[in-house]
Protein backbone atom coordinates (compact mmCIF):
# COMPACT_ATOMS: atom_id res chain seq x y z
CA UNK A 1 0.00 0.00 0.00
CA UNK A 2 1.93 3.20 -1.32
CA UNK A 3 1.63 5.89 1.59
CA UNK A 4 2.97 9.14 0.62
CA UNK A 5 4.88 11.68 2.37
CA UNK A 6 5.48 14.22 0.18
CA UNK A 7 7.86 15.99 2.73
CA UNK A 8 10.09 12.74 1.45
CA UNK A 9 10.49 14.05 -2.26
CA UNK A 10 13.74 16.32 -2.49
CA UNK A 11 11.57 19.02 -4.11
CA UNK A 12 9.54 20.14 -1.19
CA UNK A 13 12.68 19.32 1.77
CA UNK A 14 14.18 21.78 -0.78
CA UNK A 15 11.94 24.37 -0.67
CA UNK A 16 13.70 25.84 2.29
CA UNK A 17 17.34 25.27 2.09
CA UNK A 18 18.34 27.97 4.71
CA UNK A 19 16.24 28.60 7.74
CA UNK A 20 16.23 32.40 8.77
CA UNK A 21 18.73 32.31 11.95
CA UNK A 22 16.76 34.80 13.89
CA UNK A 23 13.52 32.65 14.51
CA UNK A 24 11.11 35.37 15.27
CA UNK A 25 12.22 37.20 11.88
CA UNK A 26 8.81 37.89 10.23
CA UNK A 27 7.19 37.79 13.36
CA UNK A 28 5.10 40.40 15.01
CA UNK A 29 5.41 42.61 12.30
CA UNK A 30 3.94 41.89 9.06
CA UNK A 31 6.67 40.83 6.28
CA UNK A 32 6.84 42.30 3.23
CA UNK A 33 5.06 40.20 0.78
CA UNK A 34 1.86 39.63 3.27
CA UNK A 35 1.44 43.87 4.12
CA UNK A 36 -1.83 44.75 2.62
CA UNK A 37 -1.75 47.94 5.31
CA UNK A 38 -1.30 50.96 3.26
CA UNK A 39 -2.77 49.41 0.43
CA UNK A 40 -6.07 49.66 -1.39
CA UNK A 41 -8.86 47.56 0.58
CA UNK A 42 -9.96 45.36 -2.59
CA UNK A 43 -6.91 44.08 -3.92
CA UNK A 44 -5.09 42.05 -1.51
CA UNK A 45 -6.13 39.16 -4.01
CA UNK A 46 -3.58 40.85 -6.40
CA UNK A 47 -0.48 39.29 -3.96
CA UNK A 48 1.82 36.88 -5.33
CA UNK A 49 3.23 35.39 -2.06
CA UNK A 50 6.49 33.52 -1.13
CA UNK A 51 5.84 32.98 3.09
CA UNK A 52 3.17 30.66 4.06
CA UNK A 53 4.54 27.09 4.03
CA UNK A 54 3.98 24.97 6.21
CA UNK A 55 5.83 21.61 6.39
CA UNK A 56 4.99 18.92 9.49
CA UNK A 57 7.88 16.57 10.24
CA UNK A 58 6.93 13.57 12.10
CA UNK A 59 4.53 15.21 13.88
CA UNK A 60 2.54 13.27 17.18
CA UNK A 61 0.00 14.93 19.10
CA UNK A 62 -1.06 12.87 22.50
CA UNK A 63 -4.31 13.89 25.02
CA UNK A 64 -2.81 12.20 28.08
CA UNK A 65 -2.00 8.54 26.63
CA UNK A 66 -4.02 8.45 23.90
CA UNK A 67 -2.42 9.00 20.78
CA UNK A 68 -3.77 11.09 18.19
CA UNK A 69 -1.64 12.03 15.77
CA UNK A 70 0.59 9.64 14.77
CA UNK A 71 3.60 10.45 12.72
CA UNK A 72 2.18 12.98 10.09
CA UNK A 73 4.66 14.38 7.44
CA UNK A 74 3.11 16.96 5.40
CA UNK A 75 3.56 20.41 3.46
CA UNK A 76 0.81 22.54 3.09
CA UNK A 77 2.28 24.81 -0.17
CA UNK A 78 1.56 29.00 0.49
CA UNK A 79 -0.98 30.65 -1.80
CA UNK A 80 -3.20 27.38 -1.99
CA UNK A 81 -6.14 25.33 -0.19
CA UNK A 82 -5.72 21.86 1.25
CA UNK A 83 -8.67 20.07 2.84
CA UNK A 84 -8.35 17.85 5.24
CA UNK A 85 -10.58 14.59 5.40
CA UNK A 86 -11.15 11.51 7.65
CA UNK A 87 -14.33 9.98 9.45
CA UNK A 88 -14.82 11.20 13.05
CA UNK A 89 -11.65 11.42 15.93
CA UNK A 90 -9.08 10.72 12.80
CA UNK A 91 -7.10 13.22 14.18
CA UNK A 92 -8.12 16.29 11.52
CA UNK A 93 -8.67 18.81 13.73
CA UNK A 94 -6.09 17.57 16.68
CA UNK A 95 -3.50 18.16 13.73
CA UNK A 96 -4.65 21.43 12.67
CA UNK A 97 -4.41 22.60 15.89
CA UNK A 98 -0.89 21.68 16.57
CA UNK A 99 -0.04 24.26 13.46
CA UNK A 100 -1.18 27.22 16.08
CA UNK A 101 -0.31 25.71 18.77
CA UNK A 102 -3.36 25.70 20.34
CA UNK A 103 -3.39 21.52 21.13
CA UNK A 104 -1.18 22.17 23.84
CA UNK A 105 -3.88 25.08 25.65
CA UNK A 106 -6.05 21.91 26.86
CA UNK A 107 -4.51 20.17 30.11
CA UNK A 108 -2.66 16.87 29.57
CA UNK A 109 -2.26 17.59 25.82
CA UNK A 110 1.06 17.38 24.16
CA UNK A 111 3.23 17.65 20.58
CA UNK A 112 6.32 15.90 19.43
CA UNK A 113 8.04 16.50 16.51
CA UNK A 114 8.39 19.30 14.03
CA UNK A 115 5.71 21.99 13.07
CA UNK A 116 7.93 24.48 10.02
CA UNK A 117 6.54 27.72 9.43
CA UNK A 118 8.66 28.83 5.81
CA UNK A 119 11.28 26.76 7.61
CA UNK A 120 11.29 28.00 11.45
CA UNK A 121 10.30 25.14 13.90
CA UNK A 122 7.26 26.80 15.91
CA UNK A 123 7.90 24.25 18.69
CA UNK A 124 11.78 25.63 18.86
CA UNK A 125 11.72 27.17 22.64
CA UNK A 126 13.04 30.39 20.96
CA UNK A 127 9.45 30.49 19.56
CA UNK A 128 7.44 33.21 21.00
CA UNK A 129 3.68 31.47 20.95
CA UNK A 130 1.82 34.28 20.76
CA UNK A 131 3.62 35.24 17.81
CA UNK A 132 2.64 31.77 16.21
CA UNK A 133 -0.74 32.49 16.74
CA UNK A 134 -0.54 35.65 14.56
CA UNK A 135 0.83 34.34 11.68
CA UNK A 136 -1.53 31.19 12.15
CA UNK A 137 -5.23 32.68 12.02
CA UNK A 138 -7.83 30.21 12.84
CA UNK A 139 -11.19 29.87 12.32
CA UNK A 140 -13.33 27.17 14.53
CA UNK A 141 -16.35 25.62 13.97
CA UNK A 142 -19.13 27.62 15.77
CA UNK A 143 -18.90 31.09 14.84
CA UNK A 144 -17.61 32.63 17.87
CA UNK A 145 -17.82 36.69 18.06
CA UNK A 146 -17.16 38.16 21.60
CA UNK A 147 -20.32 39.03 22.94
CA UNK A 148 -19.53 42.36 24.63
CA UNK A 149 -18.22 43.52 21.54
CA UNK A 150 -19.15 45.53 18.24
CA UNK A 151 -18.53 44.08 14.80
CA UNK A 152 -15.67 46.73 14.37
CA UNK A 153 -14.60 45.97 17.93
CA UNK A 154 -14.60 42.38 16.64
CA UNK A 155 -12.47 42.63 13.69
CA UNK A 156 -10.25 44.87 15.98
CA UNK A 157 -9.16 42.87 18.56
CA UNK A 158 -6.37 41.11 18.25
CA UNK A 159 -4.84 43.81 16.69
CA UNK A 160 -6.29 46.58 19.61
CA UNK A 161 -3.69 45.07 21.79
CA UNK A 162 -0.53 45.31 20.02
CA UNK A 163 -0.39 49.29 19.98
CA UNK A 164 -2.32 50.08 16.67
CA UNK A 165 -2.83 53.47 16.12
CA UNK A 166 -6.72 54.49 16.66
CA UNK A 167 -6.99 55.83 13.09
CA UNK A 168 -4.72 52.71 11.31
CA UNK A 169 -7.12 50.22 13.08
CA UNK A 170 -10.25 51.67 11.57
CA UNK A 171 -8.46 51.27 8.47
CA UNK A 172 -7.39 47.81 8.87
CA UNK A 173 -10.74 46.68 10.16
CA UNK A 174 -12.52 47.96 7.54
CA UNK A 175 -9.59 46.47 5.31
CA UNK A 176 -10.35 43.16 7.08
CA UNK A 177 -13.95 43.69 6.72
CA UNK A 178 -14.04 43.65 2.70
CA UNK A 179 -11.41 41.18 2.17
CA UNK A 180 -14.02 39.04 4.63
CA UNK A 181 -16.75 39.71 2.16
CA UNK A 182 -18.59 41.13 4.72
CA UNK A 183 -18.17 45.29 4.47
CA UNK A 184 -21.23 45.65 2.20
CA UNK A 185 -23.34 43.66 4.69
CA UNK A 186 -22.58 45.51 8.19
CA UNK A 187 -20.67 48.96 6.97
CA UNK A 188 -23.57 50.77 8.02
CA UNK A 189 -23.79 48.70 11.69
CA UNK A 190 -20.12 49.12 12.61
CA UNK A 191 -20.91 49.80 16.44
CA UNK A 192 -23.70 47.22 16.75
CA UNK A 193 -22.90 44.06 18.53
CA UNK A 194 -21.51 41.31 16.42
CA UNK A 195 -23.60 38.87 18.18
CA UNK A 196 -26.73 40.27 16.18
CA UNK A 197 -25.34 39.30 12.72
CA UNK A 198 -26.52 36.19 11.27
CA UNK A 199 -24.89 32.72 12.05
CA UNK A 200 -23.31 33.40 8.18
CA UNK A 201 -22.13 36.58 8.89
CA UNK A 202 -20.77 35.72 12.24
CA UNK A 203 -18.17 33.31 10.89
CA UNK A 204 -17.45 35.54 8.07
CA UNK A 205 -16.61 38.31 11.09
CA UNK A 206 -14.30 35.45 12.69
CA UNK A 207 -12.58 35.22 9.10
CA UNK A 208 -12.22 38.87 9.27
CA UNK A 209 -11.45 38.89 12.62
CA UNK A 210 -8.63 36.36 12.05
CA UNK A 211 -7.52 38.25 8.61
CA UNK A 212 -6.81 41.75 10.50
CA UNK A 213 -4.18 40.41 11.99
CA UNK A 214 -2.33 39.70 8.78
CA UNK A 215 -1.66 35.81 8.95
CA UNK A 216 0.55 33.94 6.64
CA UNK A 217 -1.90 30.71 7.16
CA UNK A 218 -5.30 30.52 7.84
CA UNK A 219 -6.69 27.20 9.70
CA UNK A 220 -10.22 26.61 9.38
CA UNK A 221 -11.54 23.66 11.73
CA UNK A 222 -14.98 22.65 10.31
CA UNK A 223 -16.24 26.30 9.03
CA UNK A 224 -19.92 25.91 7.66
CA UNK A 225 -20.69 22.66 9.86
CA UNK A 226 -22.88 25.48 11.76
CA UNK A 227 -24.27 27.12 8.71
CA UNK A 228 -26.86 26.67 6.51
CA UNK A 229 -25.91 25.59 2.35
CA UNK A 230 -26.27 29.62 1.26
CA UNK A 231 -24.31 30.47 3.99
CA UNK A 232 -21.78 27.96 3.35
CA UNK A 233 -21.56 29.07 -0.29
CA UNK A 234 -20.10 32.42 0.54
CA UNK A 235 -17.20 30.96 2.31
CA UNK A 236 -16.22 28.91 -0.15
CA UNK A 237 -16.57 31.89 -2.04
CA UNK A 238 -14.38 33.57 0.13
CA UNK A 239 -11.87 30.98 0.44
CA UNK A 240 -11.31 30.77 -3.07
CA UNK A 241 -10.80 34.52 -3.06
CA UNK A 242 -8.24 34.19 0.56
CA UNK A 243 -6.04 31.52 -1.52
CA UNK A 244 -4.33 34.14 -3.22
CA UNK A 245 -3.48 36.22 0.10
CA UNK A 246 -2.59 33.56 2.61
CA UNK A 247 -2.16 29.30 2.97
CA UNK A 248 -5.46 28.09 3.84
CA UNK A 249 -6.03 24.70 5.70
CA UNK A 250 -9.89 23.24 6.05
CA UNK A 251 -10.99 20.41 8.09
CA UNK A 252 -13.89 19.27 6.55
CA UNK A 253 -16.43 16.50 7.49
CA UNK A 254 -17.92 17.72 3.91
CA UNK A 255 -16.64 15.75 0.64
CA UNK A 256 -18.02 17.96 -1.80
CA UNK A 257 -16.78 21.21 -0.08
CA UNK A 258 -13.36 19.21 0.03
CA UNK A 259 -14.04 18.95 -4.00
CA UNK A 260 -14.75 22.70 -3.99
CA UNK A 261 -12.66 24.77 -2.37
CA UNK A 262 -9.11 22.59 -2.55
CA UNK A 263 -6.35 22.13 -4.61
CA UNK A 264 -4.97 19.39 -2.86
CA UNK A 265 -6.84 16.85 -0.31
CA UNK A 266 -5.59 14.98 2.51
CA UNK A 267 -7.08 11.89 4.04
CA UNK A 268 -6.74 10.75 7.49
CA UNK A 269 -7.78 7.99 9.40
CA UNK A 270 -6.81 7.02 13.26
CA UNK A 271 -4.28 9.46 13.62
CA UNK A 272 -2.13 8.73 10.47
CA UNK A 273 -2.06 10.52 7.26
CA UNK A 274 -3.26 7.50 4.61
CA UNK A 275 -2.86 9.77 1.85
CA UNK A 276 -2.26 13.00 -0.34
CA UNK A 277 -2.69 14.30 -3.65
CA UNK A 278 -4.87 16.54 -5.48
CA UNK A 279 -8.01 16.53 -5.07
CA UNK A 280 -9.68 15.17 -8.27
CA UNK A 281 -7.14 12.18 -8.24
CA UNK A 282 -7.69 11.38 -4.59
CA UNK A 283 -11.17 11.91 -5.27
CA UNK A 284 -11.50 9.66 -8.53
CA UNK A 285 -8.04 7.36 -8.56
CA UNK A 286 -7.04 6.76 -5.03
CA UNK A 287 -3.69 5.42 -4.79
CA UNK A 288 -4.81 3.61 -1.12
CA UNK A 289 -7.95 1.24 -1.13
CA UNK A 290 -9.04 3.06 2.05
CA UNK A 291 -9.36 5.88 0.53
CA UNK A 292 -11.20 4.61 -2.42
CA UNK A 293 -13.57 3.55 0.43
CA UNK A 294 -14.07 6.22 2.27
CA UNK A 295 -14.87 8.69 -0.14
CA UNK A 296 -17.04 6.60 -1.64
CA UNK A 297 -18.88 6.11 1.37
CA UNK A 298 -18.08 2.70 2.27
CA UNK A 299 -17.28 3.78 5.95
CA UNK A 300 -16.98 6.65 8.35
CA UNK B 1 -63.19 -7.18 25.82
CA UNK B 2 -60.67 -9.35 27.00
CA UNK B 3 -57.01 -8.22 27.59
CA UNK B 4 -54.58 -10.71 25.75
CA UNK B 5 -51.79 -12.29 27.66
CA UNK B 6 -49.25 -9.58 26.25
CA UNK B 7 -51.40 -6.83 27.56
CA UNK B 8 -52.16 -8.38 30.94
CA UNK B 9 -48.22 -7.30 32.32
CA UNK B 10 -49.51 -3.63 31.97
CA UNK B 11 -52.86 -4.69 34.87
CA UNK B 12 -52.35 -3.44 37.97
CA UNK B 13 -50.61 -6.46 40.16
CA UNK B 14 -51.48 -5.49 43.35
CA UNK B 15 -49.50 -2.58 45.02
CA UNK B 16 -50.84 0.05 42.64
CA UNK B 17 -53.71 1.71 45.20
CA UNK B 18 -50.61 1.39 47.11
CA UNK B 19 -47.78 3.50 45.15
CA UNK B 20 -50.37 5.87 43.84
CA UNK B 21 -51.54 6.98 47.56
CA UNK B 22 -47.33 7.38 48.93
CA UNK B 23 -46.65 9.40 45.27
CA UNK B 24 -49.26 11.70 46.63
CA UNK B 25 -48.12 11.85 50.27
CA UNK B 26 -44.77 12.71 49.10
CA UNK B 27 -45.62 15.26 46.33
CA UNK B 28 -48.40 17.03 49.11
CA UNK B 29 -45.06 17.00 51.50
CA UNK B 30 -42.90 18.94 49.52
CA UNK B 31 -45.57 20.99 48.58
CA UNK B 32 -46.06 21.69 51.85
CA UNK B 33 -42.31 22.31 52.78
CA UNK B 34 -41.53 24.94 50.02
CA UNK B 35 -44.94 27.03 51.04
CA UNK B 36 -43.44 27.00 54.47
CA UNK B 37 -40.01 28.29 53.20
CA UNK B 38 -41.68 30.85 51.76
CA UNK B 39 -44.03 31.40 54.62
CA UNK B 40 -41.20 31.68 56.94
CA UNK B 41 -40.02 34.80 55.08
CA UNK B 42 -43.49 36.61 54.37
CA UNK B 43 -43.87 36.22 58.02
CA UNK B 44 -40.60 38.39 58.89
CA UNK B 45 -40.81 40.08 56.49
CA UNK B 46 -44.59 40.97 57.42
CA UNK B 47 -44.15 41.02 61.41
CA UNK B 48 -41.12 43.31 60.57
CA UNK B 49 -43.27 45.66 59.00
CA UNK B 50 -46.31 45.59 61.27
CA UNK B 51 -43.91 46.52 64.00
CA UNK B 52 -41.04 48.82 62.87
CA UNK B 53 -43.35 51.21 60.42
CA UNK B 54 -44.69 52.96 62.99
CA UNK B 55 -41.21 54.15 64.36
CA UNK B 56 -40.06 54.89 60.69
CA UNK B 57 -39.96 58.66 59.93
CA UNK B 58 -37.45 61.01 58.13
CA UNK B 59 -36.38 62.07 61.85
CA UNK B 60 -35.56 58.46 62.49
CA UNK B 61 -33.40 58.31 59.57
CA UNK B 62 -31.39 61.40 59.59
CA UNK B 63 -30.73 61.61 63.75
CA UNK B 64 -28.44 59.81 65.81
CA UNK B 65 -28.89 57.79 68.46
CA UNK B 66 -30.46 59.36 70.99
CA UNK B 67 -27.95 59.69 74.58
CA UNK B 68 -28.82 57.49 77.24
CA UNK B 69 -31.93 57.68 79.35
CA UNK B 70 -32.95 60.75 76.83
CA UNK B 71 -36.14 59.91 74.17
CA UNK B 72 -36.23 60.61 70.01
CA UNK B 73 -33.11 59.52 68.19
CA UNK B 74 -32.52 57.90 65.24
CA UNK B 75 -29.96 55.58 63.10
CA UNK B 76 -28.12 57.85 61.40
CA UNK B 77 -25.21 57.27 63.52
CA UNK B 78 -26.01 53.10 62.51
CA UNK B 79 -26.50 53.82 58.51
CA UNK B 80 -23.03 56.10 57.98
CA UNK B 81 -21.30 53.00 60.36
CA UNK B 82 -22.75 50.39 58.49
CA UNK B 83 -22.51 52.09 54.99
CA UNK B 84 -18.20 52.32 55.61
CA UNK B 85 -17.59 49.43 57.25
CA UNK B 86 -19.58 47.34 54.83
CA UNK B 87 -18.30 49.71 52.31
CA UNK B 88 -14.72 49.20 53.84
CA UNK B 89 -14.92 45.54 53.31
CA UNK B 90 -15.78 45.40 50.04
CA UNK B 91 -13.35 47.14 48.80
CA UNK B 92 -10.65 44.58 50.44
CA UNK B 93 -12.81 41.38 49.65
CA UNK B 94 -14.15 42.05 46.19
CA UNK B 95 -11.26 42.88 44.30
CA UNK B 96 -9.22 39.51 46.38
CA UNK B 97 -11.99 37.94 46.13
CA UNK B 98 -12.14 38.14 42.07
CA UNK B 99 -8.15 37.45 42.13
CA UNK B 100 -8.57 34.32 43.39
CA UNK B 101 -11.40 33.32 41.18
CA UNK B 102 -9.87 34.46 37.83
CA UNK B 103 -6.29 32.34 39.32
CA UNK B 104 -8.47 29.39 40.15
CA UNK B 105 -10.28 29.37 36.47
CA UNK B 106 -8.20 31.07 34.31
CA UNK B 107 -4.31 29.98 35.44
CA UNK B 108 -4.10 27.37 37.88
CA UNK B 109 -3.83 23.58 37.22
CA UNK B 110 -7.00 21.79 38.19
CA UNK B 111 -4.77 19.79 41.01
CA UNK B 112 -4.15 23.59 43.15
CA UNK B 113 -7.66 24.86 41.65
CA UNK B 114 -9.29 22.17 43.49
CA UNK B 115 -8.12 22.53 46.98
CA UNK B 116 -8.30 26.15 47.17
CA UNK B 117 -11.88 25.76 46.13
CA UNK B 118 -12.27 23.24 48.92
CA UNK B 119 -10.42 26.26 51.50
CA UNK B 120 -12.97 29.20 50.59
CA UNK B 121 -16.10 26.74 50.97
CA UNK B 122 -14.44 25.68 54.69
CA UNK B 123 -13.73 29.76 54.88
CA UNK B 124 -17.74 30.24 54.31
CA UNK B 125 -18.18 28.06 56.73
CA UNK B 126 -16.63 29.47 59.92
CA UNK B 127 -18.84 31.07 62.65
CA UNK B 128 -18.41 34.45 61.88
CA UNK B 129 -18.16 34.83 65.75
CA UNK B 130 -14.78 32.88 65.15
CA UNK B 131 -13.37 35.36 62.13
CA UNK B 132 -14.32 38.17 65.13
CA UNK B 133 -12.32 36.50 67.89
CA UNK B 134 -9.73 36.30 65.19
CA UNK B 135 -9.66 39.79 64.36
CA UNK B 136 -9.77 41.16 67.82
CA UNK B 137 -6.49 38.83 68.52
CA UNK B 138 -5.27 40.63 65.63
CA UNK B 139 -6.13 44.23 65.63
CA UNK B 140 -7.76 45.31 68.41
CA UNK B 141 -6.45 43.55 72.10
CA UNK B 142 -3.96 45.69 73.30
CA UNK B 143 -5.58 48.65 71.32
CA UNK B 144 -9.27 49.30 71.00
CA UNK B 145 -12.25 49.01 69.17
CA UNK B 146 -12.22 50.22 65.40
CA UNK B 147 -14.63 50.59 62.25
CA UNK B 148 -11.64 49.61 60.32
CA UNK B 149 -10.82 46.13 62.73
CA UNK B 150 -14.66 45.57 61.99
CA UNK B 151 -14.66 45.73 57.84
CA UNK B 152 -11.34 43.21 58.20
CA UNK B 153 -14.07 40.47 60.02
CA UNK B 154 -16.41 41.47 57.33
CA UNK B 155 -14.25 41.36 54.49
CA UNK B 156 -12.96 37.73 55.78
CA UNK B 157 -16.96 36.88 55.61
CA UNK B 158 -17.24 38.30 52.18
CA UNK B 159 -14.12 36.82 50.59
CA UNK B 160 -15.19 33.33 49.90
CA UNK B 161 -18.72 34.14 49.01
CA UNK B 162 -17.41 36.87 46.05
CA UNK B 163 -14.66 34.43 45.00
CA UNK B 164 -16.75 31.38 44.89
CA UNK B 165 -19.91 33.43 43.05
CA UNK B 166 -17.06 34.60 40.34
CA UNK B 167 -15.57 30.84 39.97
CA UNK B 168 -19.01 29.30 39.28
CA UNK B 169 -19.90 32.46 36.79
CA UNK B 170 -16.54 32.79 35.16
CA UNK B 171 -16.47 29.04 34.57
CA UNK B 172 -19.72 29.49 32.56
CA UNK B 173 -18.09 31.67 30.12
CA UNK B 174 -17.97 29.44 26.58
CA UNK B 175 -14.53 27.71 26.28
CA UNK B 176 -14.80 28.96 22.73
CA UNK B 177 -14.50 32.82 23.40
CA UNK B 178 -11.44 32.33 25.19
CA UNK B 179 -9.99 29.66 22.23
CA UNK B 180 -11.09 32.79 20.15
CA UNK B 181 -8.99 34.96 21.77
CA UNK B 182 -5.74 32.52 22.25
CA UNK B 183 -6.16 31.62 18.37
CA UNK B 184 -5.72 35.62 17.63
CA UNK B 185 -2.59 36.11 19.68
CA UNK B 186 -4.06 37.71 22.68
CA UNK B 187 -1.90 36.87 25.33
CA UNK B 188 -4.02 35.08 28.34
CA UNK B 189 -4.13 37.99 31.10
CA UNK B 190 -5.55 40.31 28.16
CA UNK B 191 -8.08 37.90 26.97
CA UNK B 192 -8.74 37.79 30.70
CA UNK B 193 -9.62 40.77 31.12
CA UNK B 194 -11.00 41.86 27.38
CA UNK B 195 -12.76 38.89 26.56
CA UNK B 196 -13.64 36.70 30.22
CA UNK B 197 -14.40 39.59 32.63
CA UNK B 198 -16.42 41.76 30.59
CA UNK B 199 -18.32 38.26 29.05
CA UNK B 200 -19.02 38.01 32.81
CA UNK B 201 -19.64 41.41 34.47
CA UNK B 202 -23.52 40.93 35.55
CA UNK B 203 -22.51 37.73 37.43
CA UNK B 204 -19.35 39.07 38.83
CA UNK B 205 -21.57 41.98 39.80
CA UNK B 206 -24.45 39.56 40.82
CA UNK B 207 -21.53 38.00 43.50
CA UNK B 208 -20.30 41.06 44.78
CA UNK B 209 -23.90 42.27 45.65
CA UNK B 210 -24.69 39.29 47.16
CA UNK B 211 -21.83 39.62 49.83
CA UNK B 212 -22.53 42.56 50.38
CA UNK B 213 -26.45 41.64 51.02
CA UNK B 214 -24.45 38.96 53.57
CA UNK B 215 -22.49 41.04 55.74
CA UNK B 216 -24.80 44.34 55.87
CA UNK B 217 -26.55 42.43 58.32
CA UNK B 218 -23.86 40.55 60.02
CA UNK B 219 -23.38 41.03 64.26
CA UNK B 220 -21.58 38.61 65.86
CA UNK B 221 -18.08 40.15 65.04
CA UNK B 222 -19.39 43.60 65.85
CA UNK B 223 -20.01 43.13 69.16
CA UNK B 224 -16.67 42.18 69.90
CA UNK B 225 -15.20 44.75 67.11
CA UNK B 226 -17.04 48.26 67.00
CA UNK B 227 -19.88 47.98 69.57
CA UNK B 228 -18.79 50.98 72.01
CA UNK B 229 -18.69 54.20 70.66
CA UNK B 230 -19.09 57.75 70.81
CA UNK B 231 -22.36 59.33 70.74
CA UNK B 232 -23.03 61.28 67.18
CA UNK B 233 -22.61 60.40 63.42
CA UNK B 234 -18.65 59.21 63.16
CA UNK B 235 -16.88 58.52 60.16
CA UNK B 236 -13.22 58.11 61.32
CA UNK B 237 -12.66 54.32 60.86
CA UNK B 238 -9.49 54.43 63.07
CA UNK B 239 -12.21 54.65 65.97
CA UNK B 240 -15.31 52.35 66.97
CA UNK B 241 -18.47 52.89 64.17
CA UNK B 242 -22.21 52.49 65.08
CA UNK B 243 -24.17 50.25 62.79
CA UNK B 244 -27.71 49.33 62.24
CA UNK B 245 -27.11 45.54 63.52
CA UNK B 246 -25.41 46.86 66.58
CA UNK B 247 -28.31 49.26 67.29
CA UNK B 248 -31.04 46.14 66.60
CA UNK B 249 -28.72 44.24 69.43
CA UNK B 250 -28.66 47.13 71.73
CA UNK B 251 -31.78 48.65 71.34
CA UNK B 252 -33.68 45.63 71.46
CA UNK B 253 -31.52 44.35 75.02
CA UNK B 254 -32.92 47.58 76.40
CA UNK B 255 -36.10 47.82 79.12
CA UNK B 256 -38.30 50.67 76.71
CA UNK B 257 -40.92 50.20 74.94
CA UNK B 258 -39.88 52.92 72.45
CA UNK B 259 -36.02 51.16 72.06
CA UNK B 260 -38.23 48.48 71.00
CA UNK B 261 -40.23 49.73 68.11
CA UNK B 262 -37.03 51.51 66.98
CA UNK B 263 -35.16 48.16 66.73
CA UNK B 264 -38.02 46.96 64.83
CA UNK B 265 -37.55 50.25 62.70
CA UNK B 266 -33.79 49.72 61.98
CA UNK B 267 -34.51 45.67 61.40
CA UNK B 268 -37.14 47.24 58.44
CA UNK B 269 -34.29 49.04 57.33
CA UNK B 270 -31.54 46.16 57.11
CA UNK B 271 -34.12 44.12 55.77
CA UNK B 272 -35.57 46.54 53.09
CA UNK B 273 -31.68 46.89 51.83
CA UNK B 274 -31.16 43.50 51.68
CA UNK B 275 -33.99 42.45 50.01
CA UNK B 276 -33.20 44.96 47.28
CA UNK B 277 -29.38 44.35 47.03
CA UNK B 278 -31.05 40.23 46.42
CA UNK B 279 -33.67 41.96 43.57
CA UNK B 280 -31.12 43.80 41.92
CA UNK B 281 -28.13 41.13 41.92
CA UNK B 282 -30.74 38.54 40.18
CA UNK B 283 -31.45 41.06 37.18
CA UNK B 284 -27.79 41.37 36.42
CA UNK B 285 -27.25 37.57 36.69
CA UNK B 286 -30.54 36.85 34.60
CA UNK B 287 -28.90 39.69 32.13
CA UNK B 288 -25.22 38.00 32.38
CA UNK B 289 -26.50 34.46 31.69
CA UNK B 290 -28.08 35.53 28.31
CA UNK B 291 -24.96 36.87 27.20
CA UNK B 292 -22.97 34.17 27.66
CA UNK B 293 -25.61 32.16 25.61
CA UNK B 294 -26.56 29.53 29.33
Amino acid sequence: MDIRHPIESPTVTEQNPEPQADPRAGFGHPGPTVSVAGEPAVTPAQHSRQVGNVELRGLDAYYGSNHAVRGVSLAFDSAKVTAIIGPSGCGKSTMVRCINRMHEEIAGARSEGQVLLDGLDLYDSRIDIVAVRRSVGMVFQKPNPFPTMSVIDNVTAGLRLTGVSRGELEDRGREALVGAGLWEEVKGRLKAPGVGLSGGQQQRLCIARALAVDPEVLLMDEPCSALDPVATLRIEELIAELKQRVTIVIVTHNMQQAARVAGTTVFMLNGELVEVGPTDKLFTNPDDDRTEQYVTGKFG
Amino acid sequence: MNPSADHALLLDRGNLKRRRRVSALVGAASTVAALLAVAVLLIVVGSVLLKGLGALSIHFLTTPTALFGESGGGISNAIVGSAIMVGLAALMAIPVGLLVAIYTTEFAPARIAHPIRFVLDVLNGVPTIITGIFVYGLLVAGNQQSGFAASVALAIVMLPIVARTAQEVLSLVPATLKEAAHALGIAPWRATVRVTLPTAAGGLLTGALLAVARVAGETAPLILLSSIFAPGVLTEPGEALASIPIFIFQASESPSPEAHTQAWAAALILIAFVLVLNIVARAFYARSRKRMGA
